[in-house]
């Protein structure tokens, strides 16, 4: 017996330290072989609506039953704002993939494939609580509002972030991989001191996870019982290398040894999304700490527009994921059930025009920065030493101009 | 024919295919180093035809990866393990500082550690955050690591199989944006010693001193400062810990000016060290301070800053200026 076939008849959540009974006998599964293989198996997943756009009822699947409480508010309208979302947030990513073709960005790491594990997420928010992203979280910053285009600075190469994050409660991307897992634990410690009640939200890549920095984000946010949750997106690869060469066991399960619950939701269904963020959220700010969640999904472009994944990814595993596209499963649900037109999806299409022209005019108009900003802000409070250079270099390009 | 014309890239592939050859023991280890070949294609090929025994694909963990590549030199293996940027190298920083470094010291000499650490280091490239620096100086500074960083393609293929002979941990910073940049490279040769500096271009007015990216800048300098009538000698010094200062010694007491160049910030880097050993052995030949060129006290800019954060050309001439005005 694998652990996926014990875990298949449980709920997919792992225990966390009120189910220690479950925990006891997952725990007895016969070790590394088998649970390699359990990894690789297609997983089961907390699933609202299926591939084929059809809504996942409580009968259907009882597991979804308690994550079904978590969107019974949500309406026809609500869910082609979902749509637009990630349409919007497609389009967006779409543009800059351009853009980083045609030279106007050094670099561009694309969701594509991604947008309801982040839309879904995003959208579970609280303008109170606050987001620590990775370098990808394009259509989470989307949904706390930062204007997009501010996220192409840094990759055009103006700046190293671009935003104030504390307009938006979104924190700036982060490259060092899972550093800001810490970062998000760190508040969430402070949030809980303050007696506030709202959440924090980490987001990070299976890869990440084999970090020591997210090891020992789990270990304290567990024994500070810190209102954080830690959403993975697992999109199967980090760069060349497979989920595999990261764990030998669900990624989900891991959260059990931490003390904490953890969840593996499909990543490409924007509903299952919001309802077990909710969830997670919901723990958080009842006090009950952090969770895990899981978003079974995947990365439909390169790692970056540097990488090539000819070298190592089979079209087929591509293809086969393509039928499981975010969008298409919601766009051909709300055609069937009645809950969009043709009209509404034209409308999109006209915005979506309107915004990808609206990124390339920005980024094509963003002006490289002054010489002199390399010395501004090093320190808060200034520095001799930065003040003395400053005025060297300063010196030195002058010596330029009157010279020739 | 034991001369080839290679890139910097193809001679560290070279290198490490006859390192694997050579010895079973050897390990490649590292992100995306095998079916990829590493995101700038170092180890291309090496799984493939090695296996992944031997080229081995990492968790994404420069602690681990760094911490078990110790574990398995105490086991008797060599193991070369590569940090995909210079940025990431600081996940791994407390195991190189606190363990490799001084696990040699600690056994009272009984063990070793042949571990290669390599690092594409510095900027130039346009990439973002984190993939451009210079974090040289603070490995020099750790003793019981030594520093090395070739300028060409042979220093490239020789360098480190010599780094992977050594049985200490070496820290192989190499130039990723002369990584294209092509040389000859005689596999057949036999090499200079890993420390020693190499006078790149005799002079008789001034030195540059200078290793990796920056030799090649300090030899268009010389070459644009010969145009102007000045003898400019460049020293090319390849490794930073040890410093062949004696190499050195003979050059600025030939031309009595010294100039140090590299990318990394200027204050308390290898320049700051240079300047006081050379103004200690050499103040009697001086005619002027030692002067360096190099990064600011500020984090490395934005990708189109780069360009004017960089020392270039203009830069090192103005310091040979600044330097023969004395
Ligand atoms: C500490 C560190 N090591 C290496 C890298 C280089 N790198 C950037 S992204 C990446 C893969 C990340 O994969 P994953 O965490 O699964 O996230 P994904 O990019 O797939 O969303 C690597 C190795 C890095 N940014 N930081």
């Amino acid at each position: 017996m694998t652990v996926e076939s014990t875990a298949a008849r449980k709920p997919r959540r792992s225990s966390g330290t009120k189910r220690a009974a479950g925990a006891a006998s997952a725990a007895k599964a016969p070790a590394a072989k088998a649970a390699a293989t359990a990894q690789n198996a297609e997983p089961q997943l907390v699933q609202l609506l299926t591939p084929e756009g059809e809504r996942v009822s409580a009968a259907d699947n009882p597991d979804a039953a308690e994550f079904l409480s978590f969107v019974e508010d949500i309406t026809t309208e609500d869910l082609r704002g979902l749509y637009r979302d990630m349409v919007l947030t497609r389009r967006f990513d779409g543009e800059a993939t351009a853009l980083q073709r045609q030279g106007e960005l050094g670099l561009w790491a694309s969701l594509l494939g991604q947008e309801a594990a982040q839309i879904g997420s995003g959208r579970a928010l609280r303008d109170d609580d606050y987001v620590f992203p990775t370098y990808r979280e394009h259509g989470v910053a989307w949904c706390r509002g930062v204007d997009p285009t501010n996220l192409l600075g840094m990759f055009r190469g103006v700046n190293h972030g671009g935003w104030d994050p504390n307009t938006n409660n979104f924190h700036l991307y982060t490259i060092v991989i899972g550093s800001q897992t810490l970062h998000a634990t760190g508040y969430a410690m402070g949030v809980a001191k303050d007696g506030a009640d709202s959440a924090v939200i980490a987001y990070f890549g299976d890869g990440a996870s084999s970090q020591g920095d997210v090891a020992e984000a789990f270990t304290f946010s567990a024994v500070y019982n810190s209102p954080v949750v830690f959403f993975c997106q697992n999109n199967q690869w980090a760069i060349s290398e497979p989920t595999e060469r990261q764990m030998r066991v669900p990624l989900y399960q891991r959260a059990q040894g931490f003390g904490f619950p953890g969840v593996r939701v499909d990543g490409n269904d924007v509903l299952a999304c919001l309802a077990v963020t909710r969830w997670a959220l919901a723990r958080a700010r009842a006090g009950e700490g952090p969770t895990l969640v899981e978003a079974f999904t995947y990365r439909m472009g390169a790692h970056t527009t540097s990488d090539d994944p000819t070298k190592y990814r089979r079209d087929e595993e591509t293809q086969a994921w393509e039928a499981k596209d975010p969008i298409l499963r919601l766009k051909t649900y709300l055609l069937a059930s009645g809950g969009a037109d043709e009209a509404f999806f034209e409308s999109l299409e006209a915005e979506s025009e309107a915004l990808g022209k609206r990124v390339r005019e920005v980024v094509r108009a963003m002006p490289d920065p002054d010489t002199m900003a390399i010395f501004e802000n090093v320190y808060a409070d200034g520095h001799a030493l930065v003040d003395e250079e400053r005025a060297q270099f300063a010196a030195y390009l002058a010596s330029f101009e009157e010279g020739h | 024919m034991a001369v080839e014309k290679m890139s910097i890239a193809k001679a560290l592939n070279e290198s490490l295919r006859k390192a694997l050859e050579q010895d079973p023991k050897v390990l490649i280890m590292g992100e995306d180093v095998g079916k990829l070949g590493g995101v700038f294609r170092i180890t291309d090929g090496l799984q493939k035809d090695f296996g992944e025994e031997r080229v081995i694909d990492t968790p994404l963990a420069e602690s681990g990866i760094v911490g078990t590549a110790i574990g398995l030199a105490l086991r008797g293996y060599r193991p070369v393990v590569e940090i995909q940027f210079d940025g990431f190298v600081f996940p791994a920083y407390d195991q190189i500082v606190t363990q490799l470094a001084k696990m040699h010291a600690r056994a009272l000499g009984k063990v070793k550690m042949p571990v290669v650490v390599r690092i594409p280091y510095a900027g130039g490239i346009g990439a973002v955050e984190h993939h451009s620096e210079s974090p040289e100086a603070l490995f020099a500074h750790v003793p019981g690591l030594k520093v090395v960083s070739p300028s060409n393609a042979s220093d490239a293929y020789w360098m480190l199989q010599q780094a992977i002979l050594s049985d200490d941990p070496v820290i192989f910073f190499e130039p990723k944006r002369r990584y294209w940049d092509k040389g000859e490279v005689d596999t057949d040769a036999i090499p200079g010693e890993l420390h020693k500096a190499r006078v790149a271009r005799e002079g008789s007015d001034i030195t540059l001193a200078a290793y990796g990216p920056m030799v090649k800048v300090c030899l268009e300098a010389a070459a644009a400062a010969a145009e102007e009538g000045k003898s400019v000698e460049v020293v090319d010094l390849r490794s930073m810990s040890p410093i062949d200062f004696d190499g050195l010694q003979v050059s600025v007491e030939k031309t009595r000016r010294l100039v140090v160049v590299h990318e990394a910030p200027v204050f308390l880097g290898t320049g700051a060290e240079i300047a006081a050993r050379i103004t200690e052995r050499c103040f009697y030949h001086l005619e002027a301070p030692v002067l360096r060129v190099g990064g600011f006290h500020a984090p490395y800019p934005p990708a189109r800053l780069e360009d004017e954060y960089l020392p270039g050309l203009d830069r090192v001439l103005d310091a040979v200026d600044r330097s023969l005005a004395y």
